[in-house]
């Protein structure tokens, strides 16, 4: 098999973490290009009272802007959004966040596979979905989603993951495009969104 | 451009859907089409799966021939998930801010758009009881589901929840013993009669019902959020032409006017919170 990744332009990117994503979120964000020309959207799992440390955080770290996911809001390039704490977001056709206080999916409100199916119905083969370290296995169902649609899957190298079970169940259970240890996730993201000259 | 393959599986399905809620519309007279349309496939998509049908072709034969289908339907595309006091820290707001203001007019009538079970409408119930608002203050209860409405109505919930509506209670500023507002059996526990006392609950659909008297205060709570952005304007302009100049309006801790037409209307009386205040002048 060719090891050159497929260039083909992406349109969005869409990450869940669960158990250990603050480590693993801070091996990937800051090393994202500052002129990745698309969004990313991410879920990482979180008590139902949390404020907006996350956004908050990870924007004094990262050359991208991060905030947190607003309802209603147009998905914008060169721009992180974080799921809010006890809200399920969604990704709508028209490149909108739509936000939804829907049951747990599970046990996680918000929840990855919200997250993924609908991106995955949004941008289907424009989309990459990546899966982070984490104790459940969220995050399966949307990746068959994205596969379905022919979308790019990464999931971090159980190895490299601080819990393995989430990154595992995914491989098994879905099938991944690529397995990466967590320092290889920001520079091949960077090389395959890269923009041709 | 995006391949073949996404016209093929995804505008199929959207094509199958609409007729689905249009269906639904033409014989139950629910108007699920300005919904925001993830929310709606999700829920679609659930019911679905659990119900052993392949498409939802034959999912809109069974919701014309068959009303109890529907009827469950129904349930699944309203979210019915809600607390007593859930965001303490709104009521706490309300009770600082707003009610001293509120206290300057004789009487208050208070508006909860999208109801739910009634936890929000006895905690503003409770708020006005407390702050000596009681008598005179009327409290409106609207929903369109008339099942989540004769629960509202009853004002039973499990005991399992009470912990946190608790919680809940004596974070937004409580005065008193939370038990003090209900009884316990073994399961459940039952609101205390008085609390319904200035409570009216109804029948309204933001959808298609219309204005709903001159409001002091309505409640919207995490309801905006399943409408499109052009249904979220309607209702939002109904909103404005129910309250009176100066009337708040109170919406989920996570939505907002920023992305409506009727941001320059209202003005913030509190970010976090999402309150807002109608303008006096247009």
């Amino acid at each position: 098999m060719k090891e050159t990744p497929i260039k083909k332009k992406y349109e969005a990117i869409v990450i869940g973490a669960s158990a250990g994503g603050l480590a693993a979120l801070t091996a990937i964000l800051p090393n994202l290009s500052k002129f990745l020309a698309l969004p990313v959207i991410v879920v990482q799992h979180l008590s139902p009272d949390s404020d907006d440390f996350l956004a908050t955080h990870f924007n004094r770290i990262c050359s991208l802007c991060v905030k947190e996911a607003e309802d209603k809001e147009p998905i914008m390039d060169n721009t992180i959004y974080f799921a809010p704490a006890n809200y399920h977001l969604m990704v709508e056709q028209d490149k909108t966040i739509a936000l939804s206080t829907a049951e747990r999916v599970q046990y996680s409100r918000p929840a990855i596979d919200v997250l993924f199916e609908t991106a995955a119905d949004a941008y289907a083969d424009r989309l990459i979905g990546i899966i982070l370290t984490g104790s459940n296995s969220d995050g399966t169902k949307g990746i068959q989603r994205i596969r379905e649609l022919k979308g790019l899957v990464i999931a971090q190298s159980p190895e490299s993951a601080q819990v393995n079970i989430m990154p595992l169940s995914a491989i098994n259970q879905a099938g991944v495009d690529k397995i990466l240890d967590l320092k290889e996730i920001a520079p091949y993201i960077n090389q395959i969104t890269e923009k041709e000259t | 451009m995006t391949g073949d393959l996404k016209n093929k599986t995804l505008e199929n399905e959207r094509l199958e859907i609409q007729m689905l809620l249009e269906a639904i519309h033409q014989k139950y007279g629910y108007n699920f089409k300005d919904y925001a349309s993830a929310h709606t496939k999700r829920r679609l998509h659930h019911r679905l799966n659990i119900s052993n049908m392949s498409n939802y072709a034959q999912m809109m034969h069974r919701i014309i021939y068959d009303e109890d289908f529907f009827n469950s339907l129904l349930l699944d595309l309203s979210i019915n998930i809600t607390e007593m006091f859930r965001d303490p820290m709104v009521y706490k707001k309300i009770r600082r801010e707003l009610i001293p203001r509120l206290k300057t007019y004789s009487f208050i009538k208070v508006w909860h758009a999208g109801c739910s079970a009634g936890q929000e409408v006895y905690s503003i119930s409770i708020l006005l009881e407390e702050e000596g608002m009681k008598h005179r203050s009327q409290i409106y209860a609207t929903d369109f589901n008339e099942l989540i409405l004769d629960k509202a109505k009853k004002g039973i919930y499990p005991l399992e929840v009470m912990k946190t509506y608790t919680g809940n209670y004596q974070q937004s500023g409580g005065k008193n013993d939370f038990s003090d507002y209900y009884t316990a059996d073994y399961d459940n526990v039952i609101l205390r009669q008085s609390l319904k006392e200035k409570v009216l609950f109804s029948s309204h659909n933001l959808v298609t019902d219309g204005v709903f008297g001159e409001m002091n205060l309505i409640f919207c709570r995490n309801v905006l959020i399943y409408f499109n952005r052009q249904l979220q304007n309607r209702v939002l302009k109904l909103f404005y032409d129910s309250l009176c100049p100066g009337g708040y309006l109170c919406l989920g801790s996570k939505e907002s006017l920023k992305f409506t037409d009727m941001e320059d209307k209202f003005e913030p009386i509190a970010d976090r919170e999402k309150i807002y205040r109608k303008k006096r002048l247009p």
